[in-house]
């Protein structure tokens, strides 16, 4: 596939990991964390470690959409899934998350009308052939997705598509990011920035690291990327710099896809949201402007939060923020497994538990 | 999950474009790009183009790739 082959030369990957290793080379040891799940998955998929540095460590970060959204949310799926004239529409992912008491995977078996859709505009047309029923979307995903919901929204409007509604879950990356940077449980040297992420909202959305002294590159899903954006990391962080660099500079450019962020501003408000793992994070969460507000599941439904209930030793917050590996947690590979996963890291397929799972 | 994949613009027609790569076809929706012709690669997710890619840049890229080390 062209421009994917190309960046994953395996002689290139060499020459690269023996450029890192030469520029590593020394007592210091470098943290760096890479915040999207995507990331993740490259990095073990393609076995990046063997590459790189004893001394240099790139933890996972919370970018994993699925693996933050909290248990009241699913819960709240959960109970529409149960209701007769619904259909809930989501991205596969979501369907074994468990809740406090159910998945919609377990919905689906007792009879709830759960479909796996591709695109946000997959369910609207279900809404379409499906008049009497009411069709709702689960809105999970960062700036990548989010900008794609906004616009079926858009078109329900002008649709006039009265059965279609959106639960927004959909959350941001900076102030995630801010929190962990301000919740000092981490000593980390510099960010391996998102790829999709930055290409909606720009290299510059990142100055904000400038402020805590750290260096974020951003980098591109193939290895050759994530290699590139780590060697870049090490020179900045080995010569004390902190700047904003953009190693996937053939998609993401400094002010971002503006089209994209106009879609997204006028369906769309910041709105504080709870991460699984990491709490209640101000601004960080979006949701649907009150003109919206008949493609706003959350209001039509009335759906509350119900309290949260995390599991006994389910480590899954601490893997999020990168404080721990899967292999700390008690229920790893035994009570917890990607067939009956006790907590989200093991059942998205960015969820680190789950790609340590898949790669050990 | 934001993972996109670059395939090439084979045809378009008004919001909506067919898409190839490496012989898989589909079609998208382009709502979210400014402007974008027959011929250019995008990014696809979920069932949209969210950004062009540069080949240009790409090329550049591989380029300086090419270069690392001895």
């Amino acid at each position: 596939m062209k421009y994917v082959d190309e960046f994953r030369n395996l002689k290139l990957a060499k020459k690269l990991s023996q450029e890192i290793n030469e520029i590593a080379a020394g007592d210091r040891r470098y943290n760096f964390m890479e915040v999207c799940g995507t990331h993740t998955n490259t990095f073990y998929r393609f076995e990046l470690k063997s590459l790189l540095p004893e001394n240099l460590r790139l933890i996972s970060g919370p970018g994993c959409p699925v693996c933050v959204t909290d248990a009241p949310y699913i819960d709240n799926a959960a109970a529409l899934a149960g209701l007769r004239d619904v259909i809930v529409t989501t991205f596969g992912d979501m369907v074994k998350v468990p809740g406090s008491h159910s998945s919609l995977y377990q919905e689906r078996t007792k009879g709830g009308d759960i479909r796996v859709v591709y695109s946000s505009l997959d369910s609207l047309e279900i809404a379409v052939k499906n008049p009497s029923k009411n069709v709702i979307f689960l809105g999970v995903g960062f700036e990548t997705t989010a900008p794609t919901i906004a616009m079926a929204i858009l078109e329900a409007s002008k649709r006039k598509i009265k059965n279609f509604s959106v639960y927004s879950a959909h959350k941001l990356i900076p102030p995630a990011m801010k929190s962990i940077l301000e919740s000092k449980d981490m000593a980390l040297d510099g960010f391996v920035l998102p790829a999709h992420v930055s290409s909606v909202i720009g290299a510059n959305a990142y100055r904000f690291l400038k402020k805590f002294g750290l260096p974020g590159v951003v980098a591109g899903f193939e290895p050759l990327d994530m290699l590139q954006g780590i060697l870049m990391l090490v020179r900045q962080s080995k010569s004390g710099r902190a700047e904003i660099e953009n190693q996937y500079n053939r998609v993401v450019t400094n002010a971002g896809n503006k089209k994209a962020q106009h879609i997204l501003e006028k369906v769309f408000k910041p709105c504080d949201a709870a991460w699984r793992g990491l709490g209640d994070i101000p601004g960080s969460g979006l949701a649907i402007r009150n003109e919206f507000k008949d493609f706003d599941a959350g209001k039509r439904f009335k759906l509350k939060k119900t309290r949260t209930i995390v599991p006994k030793y389910c480590l899954c917050g601490e893997v999020i923020k990168g404080i721990k590996m899967p292999e700390d947690c008690k229920l790893f590979c035994r009570a917890c497994t990607p067939d009956s996963p006790k907590g989200p890291c093991m059942v998205s397929s960015e969820g680190t538990c789950s790609i340590h799972y898949k790669y050990k | 999950m934001c993972l996109g994949i670059p395939m090439k613009i084979v045809s378009k027609k008004g919001e909506t474009a067919v898409v190839s790569s490496g012989g898989t076809r589909r079609e998208i929706n382009i709502g979210l790009l400014k402007e974008v012709e027959t011929g250019d690669y995008v990014i696809v997710h979920a069932g949209f183009a969210i950004e062009r890619l540069n080949q240009k840049r790409a090329e550049e890229t591989l380029d300086i790739l090419r270069q690392i080390g001895p």
